[in-house]
């Protein structure tokens, strides 16, 4: 038997949903894990990305957190691909980008409805928040890139078939939109 | 209880474990213990660091994008999402009753979304756990592991989750973030073919659903002792309830519980919520911690989701899930089960009610009314609130003469879970791991304690080291982008 595909996936700064589009294809997903086995993913337990062929990124980047995840996929993946419009160009998560950090964090902790003890959380162990939400190109190369909010299943499953069987992955035009 | 473990004197003195990422939760959590030098537990934290400012940047939006838009907040419940907000801009065009179609073709698709979401969390996320063992080898604990193995339990699961997104689809137009509720209704009908469509598979689903009732009960029962105690704790329960007492999830009023099952408060128009219950800031976290304001910031935490809906509930309105429930509530000795655990068991009775819920309103010829839209005299606050598959979830919005947002409060339901996730794995720490060497096995305990409440922690977190903070934002070329510094009052420099 050959070496199956490794792929890692990761969500950041989005919402799952481009995850939970992924597991839309659903009974195919035993056509993929005949030749394909999961690294590090929300659905496995392993917590440190290994060498894989592939690394699949949902999400956007809204702090030094996602940041690290981010090169620690580069480094270890071959081919890393922008699921979604959050990875792609930061998506809703970027709307609060014309608006100071400070104002949004107050907004939540200071003077939100019913709030007791109110304070900015701040520890060691929280990560770092980025003024801005960045797309994450800007950061690494990124090889490929999949539109959607999220993809429908039906593309990423068209762009998986394809890069398994040797082809250059390329989608139809009525797969490639956002809504 | 556990609070003591919440801080650690001189935590400077202990040593630093970290479970980083919490895996298989949805979204991204950290849990940190900190030991002394006999492996004694001294504190133990569950960190959310999911900071995504919704509250704010919605505002300056104009009111009729709120569904769309909230529902990026969550890609596993956006249905939730969609319709708390749905339900908020409801009041704010002045409407308090849709017509029979819209408000059945609403509550069908939240049953949708219930049954897609319960399932991937049961077999997906936990099964592994409870079929394979707590401590077994963590590269096959999985749902391809689990496919591998139980092929037959396995596929159940997706194709449950199929079913349930598929009736998403049917309504929204898409499975995840399609479009549905808009203000006083819907904006499309359910056609024939459509709804012919859904009941193709419909008898199927509703056995898979007992099915997997009768697998989590032989699971719990097969070590129940061990099921019972593991990660437990005794707290208050919150919850919409109907107005005759029946389990609901889409409209009705709060209804709160004591540890011993006593009314705190029932029926409450959630609109009052405020009165009802604070949220209290904690510097470790950005999750902030509800509680119930009479009750007060120390004892007032409680649990939401299907262990509180089941618990809170006097019946369920169906009749194959309301036998499950007579079942289950048995394991609490006349009053409300409080096994941690037993999330997973109320869980499926509720997948089961789902189905049974499903198969009423296909049959209902209200489902395929085109009348779907009512209009009324304009406001300008509105709140919803819903039973999101992990909880209550409160939308509060106000609104200004020009339709702009100008103020929002979200209480998403993993929130309320809070503090009830911190003493579970306080219990699970103190009770097997004190003392003791830490292994992968031992650490999974930790995580099988917060995955029983299906937290939905959205984004990302990792150890960063020792203040001061700081981070360049280098790009793919190596230019510096942004350069970050926190300085130790927590504000951001650059
Ligand atoms: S692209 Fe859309 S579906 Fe994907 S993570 Fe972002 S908001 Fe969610």
């Amino acid at each position: 038997m050959t070496e199956k595909l490794k792929v890692a996936t990761v969500s950041l700064a989005g919402c799952f949903g481009c995850h939970m589009s992924f597991l839309d294809i659903d009974e195919r997903i035993l056509d993929l894990t005949a030749v394909a086995e999961f690294d590090r993913s929300p659905f496995t337990d392993i917590k440190h990305c290994g060498p894989c062929d592939l690394g699949l990124i949902e999400g956007g980047l809204c702090n030094s957190e996602n940041v690290h995840t981010l090169r620690e996929f580069r480094r270890a993946c071959k081919l890393l691909v922008a699921v979604g419009a959050c990875a792609i160009n930061g998506n809703i998560p970027a709307l609060r980008n014309p608006i100071p950090l400070k104002e949004c964090l107050e907004e939540s902790y200071v003077h939100g409805m019913g709030i007791e003890n109110p304070q900015i959380p701040n520890d060691p162990e929280l990560p770092l928040l980025l003024n801005q939400v960045r797309p994450i190109h800007e950061v690494v190369k990124v090889d490929y890139f999949l539109p959607g909010c999220p993809p429908s299943a039906d593309a990423i499953w068209k762009f998986l078939t394809d890069l398994i069987a040797g082809r250059e992955p390329s989608l139809p035009y009525p797969l490639i939109r956002y809504d | 209880m556990n609070e003591s473990l919440e801080i650690a004197r001189n935590p400077e003195r202990l040593r630093r474990v970290a479970i980083d990422p919490v895996s298989r939760v949805e979204g991204h959590g950290k849990v940190t213990l900190l030991l002394d030098e006999h492996n004694h537990i001294r504190q133990v934290r569950l960190h959310i660091v999911e900071f995504r400012g919704f509250e704010r940047f919605i505002q300056g939006r104009p009111y009729w994008e709120l569904p769309v838009l909230v529902q990026r907040l969550c890609g596993i419940c956006p249905v939730s999402h969609h319709l708390a907000a749905g339900k908020a801009i409801d009041q704010l065009v002045g409407v308090d009753r849709l017509t029979p179609s819209a408000e059945k073709l609403r509550r069908l698709l939240h049953l949708g979304q219930l049954l897609q979401s319960h399932a991937l969390h049961f077999f997906h996320l936990a099964s592994p756990d409870l079929l394979f063992g707590f401590d077994s080898e963590a590269g096959k604990r999985n749902i391809v592991g689990v496919l591998e193995k139980y092929p037959e339990i396995g596929l159940k699961g997706v194709k449950m989750r199929k079913y349930g997104q598929e009736v998403i689809r049917a309504i929204t137009g898409k499975r995840v973030h399609g479009s549905g509720a808009i203000p006083g209704g819907m904006n499309k009908a359910l056609t024939k073919e459509e709804r012919d469509g859904l009941l193709i598979d419909l008898e199927d689903v509703l056995r898979w659903a007992e099915e997997a009732v009768a697998l989590i009960r032989q699971v719990y029962l097969a070590n129940p002792d061990y099921h019972h105690h593991f990660a437990f704790i005794r707290s208050s329960f919150l919850g919409l309830i109907q107005d005759d007492g029946a389990l609901e999830f889409y409209h009705g009023g709060l209804r709160a519980k004591d540890e011993f099952g006593r009314p705190l408060f029932d029926h409450i128009d959630y609109r009052e919520y405020g009165d009802y219950l604070h949220e209290e800031v904690k510097s470790w976290s950005y999750m902030k911690f509800p509680f119930i304001v009479s009750l007060g910031r120390e004892n007032g935490w409680y649990r939401v989701g299907p262990l509180a809906r089941i618990n809170n509930c006097d019946f369920i309105a169906t009749p194959l899930a309301e036998a499950a429930r007579q079942d289950f509530m048995a394991q609490g000795d006349g009053g409300p089960v409080h096994s941690t655990l037993a999330f997973h068991w109320a869980r499926m009775i509720e997948a089961l009610h789902c189905a049974e819920g499903i198969k009423e309103l296909l049959h209902d010829p209200d489902i395929l009314g085109r009348d779907l839209v009512v209009q009324g005299e304009k406001t300008t606050e509105g709140i919803g609130v819903i039973e999101a598959p992990r909880g209550t979830l409160f939308h509060h919005y106000r609104i200004n003469e020009e339709d702009i947002v100008t103020e929002a409060n979200l209480i998403v339901s993993t929130t309320s879970n809070n503090q009830a996730m911190n003493e579970s794995i306080r219990q699970v720490a103190m009770r097997y791991l004190d003392g003791r060497e830490l292994t992968e096995g031992l650490l999974n305990r930790i995580e099988v304690a917060i995955r029983a409440y299906d937290p939905c922690l959205s984004c990302a977190t990792h150890a960063l080291g020792k203040m001061p903070l700081w981070l360049d934002l280098v790009d793919a070329d190596g230019i510096v982008l942004d350069h970050l510094t926190r300085n130790s009052d927590g504000e951001t420099a650059h």
